[in-house]
């Protein structure tokens, strides 16, 4: 590419678009305004979303990026703007969720003398960046935006922030964009030791109750396949994280379900009975875990992780198999030796039968007068034939919605995991319908998480994306209260929520949609939601007061898992 | 078991790194004793000696968040026991205490130490050590009243024959070539 003298603005723009960049989430501001106004000549190249605040931006960026596994890109403005982006920052950090987002600041002269708009967002987002880096100069664009890409798309994914001040962007630079290869400093993938896999795979052919447990890292390593073939040639039970969600099919035989606080009663109990548990791209979250000091205390712990500082960092690994996912399984599944576990796998089928006799059965084919999140989830699994993509938001209807939606494809659930954060779902929503346009996407959000970020309809109504919204309406802070049912005594202190009326809301902003209070109006309000064009949101009062089970309380032990209260 | 341990961290030389590196034992609560940055044998690289006390356990842990920054080349930790280290101390003296007995001369010949300036006023005394060498003298030196008193971070070195670095340095191009 021959060098040609261009603005640091038009640098950044095509920066982006060298990086294959399709989608942009932001939001302008004063220092910023150069690279929007460089943007206005891209119109045709890349789409830019325009949110309605930051945080909407950033979510979306996230959900763009969860169903694409490309980079989540977005911008926002110096002050204010930069430090509305951090609560999805903080998300993307802790869900190893791949995002670029690129910041305005003020001119180079002015940092820290308190500028109109300044904020040192390079240090408030440090603890909650993968790599960040402040530009001050236009000639540094093209090789920070290569790096940023590079970091944050590579190994363990993750968000990285570019700070980029006015004048770098209205200065003058020969531009030439090469992408990042590598950086010395870092090891995107640690080298696989092939002794180690060895010694995993004997250790899984001596295995009696072997239980291999599936994280996200499955689904960033592209190891869908990896996985299943490695479930099958073993015929070891598998059981999800959270965020794992969708990585094997739901219906797959071997697929014992969820795991941790709100997952299935099978995987927890028999956690703690397995002789090894192989660990695959999942970090033993607390929630996951219980009180780790009592996890799988049976077992022999063999861990395939990308991001070394995993490895002992919650449960101490006998085996750590360093690496990309998709080549370490590949690798374990020609080691070992085809196999069986009919009794064991047939355990997991009598907790099933356990669960859903006392739980499940009553959640999704419920009798009781009130109308249960189980039943919503378990209609529009079905009318979508467990095809569309799940954007949820964070709370009961989350957990009820993971339980019970079914996946047939991966990269099929969006949710916020680690962070748990409340207002995530509705623009996620987006980003996941911008990253896959002919995906039917259904989000599912509860009546307090929707007021958090509900100004995002406006950008569904601009950009007329046909987003499906259930809100889940129980009138309560519902996990909340749920806690404070169980371990405070009933004293519902402030959970107890004064809505509005959310069809009048959607109306006004242009969303067709309407609100089913009763059983025999359920599985028709669904089917009109689904058919309709465009945006649609479908409104469901919830029973107020009902839970969701099996539930680990906190600091428990997994084999504590509670079926009822 | 609590004990100190000396972390050593070879990085780039990038602006906002040591926050970087301080926020991994902020987020902890864990408190460095002592810190020195400089630019190591190897042009371009920069050195962190950190002091902590932490249980084995810990240091593992923090040494490993270390290493995930995108900057950082490389982080070890080792024991006192493992290291040659140092730290130097800067004491100003009033001079008269000099002309008035000859305890401060003493104490200096007999703790190593060396006179650095000496002025109408005041006279500077410069001793490396350990702390407790370097406090030791701080004690003796007081007792003439020290008016100034300064003491560095740590700097160490392995005891390994070979600069773990430099082979670092050469597995790590070797194994970034190979991924390529």
């Amino acid at each position: 590419m021959t060098k040609k003298k261009i603005t640091g603005s038009q640098a950044v723009i095509l920066s982006l678009l060298e990086e294959g960049v399709d989608t942009i989430f932001g939001y302008p501001g004063g220092a910023i305004m150069p690279i929007y106004d460089a943007l206005y000549d891209h119109d045709k190249n890349v789409k830019h979303i325009l949110t309605r605040h930051e945080q909407g931006a950033v979510h979306a960026a996230e959900g763009y990026a969860r169903v694409t596994g490309k980079a989540g890109v977005c911008f926002a403005t110096s002050g204010p703007g930069a430090t509305n982006l951090i609560t999805g920052i903080a998300d993307a950090m802790i869900d190893s969720t791949p995002l670029v987002c690129i910041t305005g600041q003020v001119a180079s002269p002015l940092l820290g003398t308190d500028a109109f708009q300044e904020s040192d967002v390079l240090g408030i987002s440090m603890p909650i960046t993968k790599w960040s880096y402040q530009i001050t100069s236009p000639e540094e664009i093209p090789e920070a935006i290569a790096q940023a890409f590079y970091i944050a798309q590579t190994g363990r994914p993750g968000p990285v922030l570019l700070d980029i001040t006015k004048d770098a962007q209205f200065g003058e630079l020969d531009f030439e964009y090469k992408k990042c290869r590598k950086i010395r400093s870092y090891v995107p993938e640690p080298p696989i030791d092939p002794f180690k896999v060895k010694e995993a795979a004997d250790i899984i052919d001596a295995a009696k109750k072997p239980l291999i447990l599936f994280g996200q890292g499955v689904i960033l390593s592209r190891a869908e396949e990896a996985l299943k073939a490695f479930v099958e040639k073993t015929g070891i039970p598998a059981a999800w994280t959270l965020l794992g969600l969708s990585a094997l099919p739901t219906d797959h035989p071997l697929n014992v379900g969820m795991l941790g606080m709100h997952g299935n009663y099978g995987p927890n109990l028999l956690t703690n009975q397995a002789d090894v548990i192989i660990a695959v791209g999942m970090r033993f979250d607390d929630r996951v875990t219980g009180k780790a000091g009592t996890y799988a205390t049976n077992a022999k712990v063999i861990h395939l992780e990308i991001d070394p500082s995993e490895i002992n960092k919650i449960i101490k690994a006998d085996v750590a198999v360093l690496g990309n996912a998709n080549k370490t399984l590949k690798m374990l599944t020609d080691n070992v030796k085809p196999n069986q576990h009919e009794e064991w796998v047939e355990e997991f089928r009598e907790c099933y039968r356990i669960e859903d006799e006392k739980i499940i059965h009553n959640e999704v084919f419920p009798e009781k007068p009130g109308l249960t999140m189980g039943e919503v989830i378990r209609i529009a699994g079905d009318k979508t034939n467990h095809e569309s993509i799940l954007v949820t938001d964070v709370g009961q209807h989350q957990m009820v919605a993971s339980r019970y939606f079914k996946f047939r494809h991966p990269r099929s659930n969006v949710t916020s995991g680690g962070l748990g954060t409340m207002g995530f779902g509705l623009p996620a929503s987006m980003g996941a319908q911008l990253g896959a346009p002919d995906r039917t996407v259904i989000a599912v959000i509860g009546d307090g998480g929707f007021q958090m970020t509900i100004q995002e309809l406006g950008t569904i109504v601009q950009n007329k994306l046909p987003v499906k919204i259930i809100i889940l309406n129980n009138n309560f802070l519902g996990m909340v209260r749920q806690w404070q049912q169980l371990f405070f005594e009933k004293r519902y202190s402030f959970t107890e929520l004064q809505n509005p009326d959310f069809i009048a809301i959607g109306k006004g902003f242009g969303i067709a949609g309407h609100k089913v209070e009763a059983r025999e109006d359920l599985e028709s309000g669904i089917q009109r939601m689904i058919d309709h064009q465009g945006p649609y949101l479908l409104e469901v009062v919830i029973e107020k007061e009902d839970n969701v089970f099996p539930m680990i309380p906190t600091g428990a032990s997994v084999s504590d898992i509670m079926l009822e209260p | 078991m609590k004990r100190e341990y000396i972390i050593s961290v070879y990085s780039e030389n990038h602006i906002g790194l040591l926050t970087r590196i301080t926020i991994v034992f902020t987020r902890r609560k864990v408190n460095i004793e002592s810190l020195t940055v400089s630019e190591s044998a190897i042009h371009g690289v920069y050195k962190f000696t950190i002091v902590i006390k932490s249980t084995e356990e810990q240091v593992i842990k923090i040494v490993g968040q270390i290493e995930k920054i995108i900057d950082v080349l490389k982080a070890f930790y080792h024991t006192n026991e493992e290291m040659i280290y140092q730290e130097i101390a800067l004491y100003k003296v009033p001079t008269e205490a000099l002309y008035e007995s000859d305890t401060i001369e003493k104490v200096v010949r007999d703790s190593g130490a060396r006179i650095l300036e000496i002025t109408r006023e005041y006279t500077v005394i410069e001793k490396t050590g350990h702390k407790q060498e370097t406090q030791a003298l701080f004690e003796e030196l007081n007792k003439a009243k020290v008016m100034q008193f300064i003491r560095s971070g740590r700097v160490a070195l392995t005891r390994d024959p070979i600069e773990r670095l430099s082979e670092f340095l050469k597995e790590r191009d070797a194994l970034l070539e190979s991924l390529d």
